[in-house]
C-alpha cells in the first residue's frame, strides 16, 4: 500500500482528439490513471506513453473546449473494476460506471457513478473460520446474489499467506462492513469489506493452474455443438461481413448457453443493439433455472457514439468481471461485440501518437494485444478444489467482407474456434451462416473433449461428426460438377450426394433462432437428429432420372423441419418421423 | 458572428496548408471556433503554444500575415420554432434571404444519448412504396443509407419518401449536393406545400468541401431541438455522406495522418457512427430517424465508406435499374432493413413477414430461371411461370413510382401468387392460405 501524500501534478501541453499531452512535476507511470480538471468536471485519462517529463494521455471523454495549461491530478493506479456482490443485472458502460443511475437521457461529461450499490444489504454466510490459513482468492464467506452464491474472497492483491483472525456472524451486511479480519505474516490486522478493487488490463491469476479445457459447452445451436463444439475455457471468434447475422447468433449463444454468469460486452457496436438486450433479457426466462436471463447477465455497453479510449477499456473491464465470477467456482461466459471495434479503438490512439504503423494502419503489436487478451479465458483449478471457467467468444467484423485482415488474421491465431459467417449463406437465408467447412474447432481434437463426448454423448459421436463433415465436402464437390457439366451431364449418383448434402445442412446446419422450439436444442436431441440424419445418408436410393431426386429429398426435408419445428418426442415429432421413414421406404434399394 | 470587442488578434501564421493553417496562440480552447481573414475555422490540434486550425472556407489566398481571432467556444447552432421553412449553409447562416434566427444557442455535435434511456423503435414509417414498406420497412429511431451509384435518382427517392413520411419535421443535410439538385428539393418541398416544417442545411459543390464537415452537426442539433424539447417526430435527411467522408480524408491527409484503407482516416468509423447514432427514440415520445446516401464507386460496397457504413447503419436500401420493366425498382436482395422485424406482423397485416419471404424467395427462383435462360437451357413450366410473376412483382409492387398502402401490398402479393403459382407452391402456412388466398371467380 503506498502513501496518499505527493500525488503528481501536471498541465497540459496540447490536445488532439482525445489524445492529450501532460507535462508532470514528479513520477508516472505507464497505464496509471488520471484526472483533467475541466472547468467544474473531472475527465478522466489513463497514460499511454511517457517520453521524459510529458505524458501522453487518452482521455475517456470529448475533449471539446480543453486548454493548454488545465491542471491535471495524478492517481497512483491504473484503471481499476470494482468487484463486488451486486454485479450482475447491472448495466455498465466501459469504465463500470453505472449507466442507469447517471442523470437524463444524455451522458454527460464526467458523470461517474459508483459501480455498486453501498447501501444494499447482502445476507452473509461465512465459509471460513478462524484459524485457516489463507491465500488471495480463497473464499471467507458467500451472500446470495440473484440465487446465485456470490463468494467474497481474499482480496487479489494480498500477497502471499494470511491467517484468519475472525470472521463476521452470519447476517446482513452491506458491501461496505468488515466481514474478516485476517493477520499477515507479521501478525498485522487486516479488514476485509466484501469489495476489492483490481486493475482491468492485468489477470486475475488467483488460481491453483490452468489445464486444457475438456468439457462441452452446450449452446444449443446445432451447427456449433454438432459439428465445432466450444468447451467450457474455450476460446472462439465469429468474423462476418455485415448483414451475415453475427449479433443475432451472439445473442442466441447468450440467451442459451449453459453458463452460471453472461458477461456481454457491446464494444462499439449499434446501440439499439443493446436495446434490445436490455428490453428482452429482463424478459425472457432462462429455461434451466426459470429466472430472467438478466439475472445471470451483466452487460458493458459502449457503442459506437461513446468515447473511443473506453471502448478500448470496456473489453477489458468485461474480462476482469468474468476473472471474478471465475474464482467463484462458477462458469462464465463472456461475449464481446466486436472486438474489430476493439482494435480500431487502439489504431486511432496509436495513429494520434504518429507510431508506425503495421498492416491497414493498426499498430504493431496488435497481434500481440489480441492474443493476450484471449489467454485470458480459460478453465481453472482453484486453490480449494473447485473449479470454473470463462468461455470467450468475441465477433469480428472484417473490412469489405476480407478475412485477410489484421483483426481476423491475429485473432484466428489466439482463438482456437473459428466460425466464419458466409455472405453467401447469409444471401440465400441459411442461418446461422455458419460456413461448415471452412469454420473449425480445435477442441475437437483434444483427446479429453473426445473422451467426454463419448461418455456424455455417445460412443461414436466424434467419428459420425467427422463423417458429417465429409458428406458435406462432398457434397459441395459434386454440387460445383452439377453445376459445370449441367443436370444431365453427370451420373445420378451425383445429385444424390449433393442432395444427402442438403439434408445435413437443412436439418442439422440450418436453425430458426426465432422458433420457440427450434431456436434451442439441446445435445440429446442433436444426438438424435444426428443419428437419423445419417440414417438417410446410409441409405441407397434409386432413382429412373436426375430430375425426381430433387424434389424426392424435398419431401425428406420438409419432415425433417417438422420434427424440429414440434416438441421434442411429442406425438407430432414422431407422427413425422413416421412420415419419414414412409418416404425412405418409397425409394429405398433393396 | 461578429467579433467581440477586447478580442486578441493573431497576426502570424506559422504554417498553411490546403486545408489548414497553424498559428501561435494562447488560451484556446480544442474544438473552438475561430476566424481566419473572416474565414471560420476551428481547432483541431493544439501543441503548446502551436494551435491548428481547420478552416472551413479552404485556404486559398490566406496571407501569412492574416488576422486570426478566436470566438471562444465551438460551434453552435441557434435553435427555435423559427428553424422551421428555411434554408442555411454549413455555418447555420440563411442563405433564403430571410432573416438571422432567434433563439437558444446549443454547441453542435453534443454528447450522446444514454444506452438505458433508449427505448426500442417501435413505429412504422409507411413511404407507401412497396419496395420500402413490403421488404424494407423503416421504423422510427432508424437509421438507413442508400447505397446508390451516383447515376440513380436516390434523391428523388428520398425526397419522395420525405414527403410521404407521417413525420412533424424533415431535416435536410446536403453535402456536395449540386445546385440544380439543391434546387429540386427546394422546388418539391415548396410545391409540396411542405416548406414549413422543413430545414435545410446545404453546402452545394460550389461551396469549399471542408464545410461539409459541419452539416451533418447542424442538422441533428436541430433535429435533437425538435426531437428532444418539442417531442416531435424528426426525419433527417443526409445526402451525401460519402462526400462527408472525402472532407474527412482531405483533413486528416493535411494534418498527416497515416491514413487507413482507401486513404480513409484511421478513426471513419467513430467519425460516422457519431452521427448516424443520433438516430433515436427518445422515451418522451420524441424521434430522430436518418435516412442518408451514400454514393457508391461502381456498386463496390467493399469501399471503406459503404462498409464501414454498413456496420453503423441499420440496413440499406439498393436501387436498381430492372431492365424488364424499364423502372428503377428497390432491389429486394440486397437491400435490408435491420428493424422491419419490430413492426411487421406486429404493427403491420399478420401475414406481412410471410408474403414478404415468399415473394422474394419467388424472385430468387426467377433469378435461376433467367440464368438457365441465358446459358441456354431448357426452362420448365415453372421456370416459365416465375418469370411472369416476377415480372408482375417488379411493375407493382418493387418499382419506386409506387404508392399503395400496406394492406393493398399484401392484397397484391396474394394477387400474384393466385395468379401464378398454387397453393403447395408458395409454402405459406395453412391459415393464411385459406384466409387470404384469391377466390376463384
Amino acid at each position: 500500500m503506498k502513501q496518499e501524500n505527493n500525488l503528481t501534478r501536471g498541465k497540459v501541453t496540447g490536445v488532439i482528439a482525445n489524445l492529450v499531452m501532460v507535462d508532470v512535476d514528479g513520477p508516472v507511470s505507464q497505464n496509471e490513471i488520471c484526472y483533467i480538471k475541466l472547468d467544474d468536471v473531472k475527465l478522466m485519462a489513463e497514460i499511454i506513453k511517457v517520453f521524459e517529463k510529458r505524458a501522453y494521455v487518452q482521455v475517456f471523454e470529448s475533449t471539446r473546449g480543453l486548454k493548454v495549461g488545465t491542471e491535471v491530478e495524478f492517481s497512483r493506479g491504473m484503471l481499476e473494476v470494482t468487484l463486488g456482490p451486486g454485479i450482475l443485472s447491472k448495466n455498465y458502460d466501459g469504465l463500470q460506471h453505472n449507466l442507469n443511475t447517471m442523470d437524463g437521457v444524455f451522458l454527460k461529461r464526467g458523470d461517474y457513478t459508483a459501480a455498486l450499490d453501498s447501501e444494499k444489504k447482502w445476507e452473509f454466510k461465512p465459509l471460513a473460520k478462524e484459524g485457516d490459513s489463507v491465500v488471495a482468492g480463497d473464499w471467507l464467506g458467500e451472500v446470495n446474489e440473484n440465487e446465485q452464491p456470490h463468494k467474497i474472497m481474499v482480496p487479489f492483491k494480498f500477497e502471499g499467506k494470511y491467517k484468519v483472525k475472525s470472521v463476521i456472524k452470519a447476517g446482513e451486511y452491506n458491501i461496505n462492513e468488515t466481514i474478516a479480519v485476517l493477520l499477515d505474516s507479521k501478525n498485522k490486522e487486516v479488514p476485509v469489506t466484501m469489495v476489492q478493487k483490481w486493475p482491468v488490463k492485468i489477470p486475475i491469476k488467483s488460481y491453483k493452474n490452468k489445464p486444457r479445457p475438456f468439457k462441452l459447452l452446450e449452446t444449443g445451436v446445432r451447427t456449433m455443438d454438432t459439428l465445432n463444439p466450444i468447451v467450457e475455457g474455450g476460446t472462439g471468434f465469429i468474423p462476418g461481413p455485415f448483414g451475415s447475422g453475427k449479433t443475432v447468433l451472439q445473442h442466441a449463444i447468450s440467451k442459451q448457453a449453459e453458463a452460471d454468469i453472461v458477461v456481454v460486452a457491446a464494444c462499439g457496436e449499434r446501440a439499439n443493439e443493446v436495446v434490445e438486450i436490455f428490453a428482452e433479457f429482463p424478459e425472457i426466462e432462462d429455461p434451466r433455472t426459470g429466472r430472467k436471463l438478466m439475472e445471470r447477465t451483466t452487460i458493458i455497453a459502449n457503442t459506437s457514439n461513446m468515447p473511443v479510449a473506453s471502448r478500448e477499456a470496456s473489453v477489458y473491464t468485461a474480462m476482469t468481471l468474468s476473472e471474478y465470477y471465475r474464482a467463484m467456482g462458477l462458469k462464465v461466459l463472456m461475449l464481446a461485440d466486436s472486438t474489430s471495434r476493439w482494435a480500431q479503438a487502439l489504431r486511432e490512439m496509436s495513429n494520434r501518437m504518429e507510431e508506425l504503423p503495421g498492416p491497414d494502419a493498426f499498430p504493431m503489436d496488435l497481434p500481440a494485444i489480441i492474443s493476450n487478451f484471449y489467454s485470458r479465458a480459460g478453465f481453472v483449478n482453484l486453490n480449494n478444489g473447485e473449479s470454473g471457467s470463462i468461455t470467450f467468444i468475441g465477433t469480428v467484423s472484417p473490412a469489405g467482407g476480407n478475412l485477410k485482415e489484421p483483426v481476423t488474421e491475429s485473432t484466428k491465431k489466439a482463438a482456437r474456434c473459428f466460425y466464419a459467417l458466409s455472405q453467401q449463406r447469409a444471401d440465400s437465408k441459411r442461418y446461422p451462416a455458419i460456413d461448415p467447412i471452412d469454420s473449425y474447432s480445435k477442441y475437437i481434437e483434444y483427446p479429453e473433449l473426445q473422451e467426454y463426448l463419448k461418455e456424455n454423448v455417445a460412443e461414436d459421436w466424434v467419428e459420425n461428426v467427422l463423417k458429417i463433415k465429409n458428406i458435406l465436402i462432398r457434397g459441395k464437390e459434386a454440387s460445383e460438377q452439377i453445376n459445370i457439366l449441367g443436370d444431365d451431364g453427370v451420373p445420378v449418383g451425383y445429385h444424390i450426394d449433393f442432395w444427402k448434402s442438403e439434408v445435413i445442412d437443412f436439418v442439422i446446419l440450418q436453425q430458426d433462432a426465432f422458433d420457440p422450439i427450434d431456436r434451442s436444442c439441446p445435445i440429446n436431441r442433436q444426438k438424435y437428429m444426428l443419428e437419423k440424419v445419417l440414417d438417410v445418408y446410409d441409405t441407397g436410393f434409386e432413382f429412373e432420372s436426375f430430375d425426381e431426386v430433387n424434389p424426392y429429398f424435398k419431401r425428406i426435408i420438409n419432415e425433417f423441419k417438422q420434427m424440429n419445428y414440434s416438441k421434442f418426442e411429442s406425438d407430432e415429432f414422431k407422427r413425422h418421423e413416421k412420415e419419414l421413414y414412409k418416404i425412405i421406404d418409397e425409394k429405398k434399394t433393396a | 458572428m461578429e467579433t467581440k470587442a477586447f478580442q486578441k488578434i493573431y497576426t502570424k501564421i506559422t504554417q498553411i496548408t490546403k486545408a489548414t493553417c497553424s498559428l501561435n496562440a494562447e488560451g484556446v480552447g480544442y474544438e473552438e471556433l475561430a476566424s481566419v481573414n473572416g474565414r471560420l475555422a476551428q481547432v483541431v490540434k493544439i501543441q503548446g503554444q502551436n494551435v491548428t486550425l481547420q478552416v472551413f472556407g479552404g485556404t486559398e489566398g490566406i496571407p501569412s500575415n492574416a488576422e486570426v481571432t478566436f470566438y471562444g467556444r465551438p460551434p453552435t447552432l441557434k435553435v427555435s420554432e423559427e428553424l422551421a421553412g428555411r434554408f442555411f449553409n454549413s455555418f447555420g447562416m440563411p442563405i433564403d434571404g430571410g432573416p438571422e434566427v432567434e433563439g437558444e444557442e446549443r454547441e453542435i455535435g453534443g454528447p450522446s444519448v444514454n444506452p438505458v434511456r433508449r427505448k426500442q423503435p417501435s413505429e412504422l414509417i409507411a413511404t407507401g412504396i412497396a419496395g420500402i414498406d413490403l421488404n424494407n420497412t423503416l421504423v422510427t429511431g432508424q437509421k438507413i443509407p442508400f447505397f446508390a451509384d451516383p447515376d440513380q435518382p436516390f434523391n428523388q427517392v428520398m425526397a419522395m419518401v420525405a414527403l410521404r413520411a407521417k413525420c412533424n419535421k424533415i431535416i435536410l443535410g446536403g453535402m456536395g449536393l449540386t445546385n440544380d439538385d439543391y434546387l429540386y428539393f427546394k422546388n418539391v418541398f415548396d410545391n409540396a406545400g411542405a416548406l414549413d416544417r422543413i430545414v435545410s442545411f446545404v453546402n452545394t459543390t460550389e461551396d469549399p468541401p471542408v464545410e461539409r464537415l459541419l452539416v451533418p452537426d447542424m442538422a441533428l442539433t436541430a433535429a435533437e431541438y425538435f426531437a428532444v424539447d418539442n417531442n416531435e417526430d424528426v426525419l433527417v435527411l443526409l445526402t451525401d455522406m460519402t462526400l462527408y467522408a472525402d472532407a474527412l480524408s482531405i483533413v486528416s491527409n493535411r494534418m498527416d495522418q497515416i491514413p487507413s484503407k482507401d486513404s480513409m482516416p484511421g478513426s471513419l468509423y467513430s467519425d460516422l457512427a457519431k452521427i448516424y447514432e443520433k438516430a433515436v427514440q427518445f422515451p418522451e415520445g420524441g424521434s430522430i430517424t436518418i435516412i442518408a446516401v451514400t454514393t457508391l464507386s461502381g456498386g463496390d460496397i467493399t469501399h471503406a465508406i459503404p462498409d464501414n457504413t454498413g456496420y453503423i447503419t441499420e440496413g440499406q436500401l439498393f436501387l436498381r435499374r430492372d431492365t424488364e420493366i424499364g423502372k428503377v425498382i428497390v432491389d429486394p436482395f440486397r437491400s435490408l432493413s435491420r428493424l422491419k422485424q419490430l413492426v411487421i406482423g406486429k404493427k403491420t397485416r399478420e401475414d406481412h413477414p410471410q408474403v414478404m419471404n415468399t415473394a422474394v424467395r419467388l424472385y430468387a427462383d426467377a433469378a435461376n430461371a433467367r440464368t438457365k435462360l441465358e446459358n441456354g437451357f431448357d426452362l420448365t413450366d415453372y421456370d416459365e411461370r416465375t418469370l411472369n410473376f416476377a415480372k408482375e412483382y417488379s411493375e407493382k409492387l418493387l418499382a419506386i413510382d409506387v404508392n399503395i398502402d400496406t394492406v393493398t401490398m399484401m392484397k397484391t402479393g396474394w394477387e400474384l401468387f393466385g395468379k401464378h403459382f398454387t397453393p403447395a407452391e408458395v409454402g405459406i402456412r395453412e391459415e393464411f392460405v385459406e384466409k387470404y388466398w384469391p377466390k376463384q371467380e
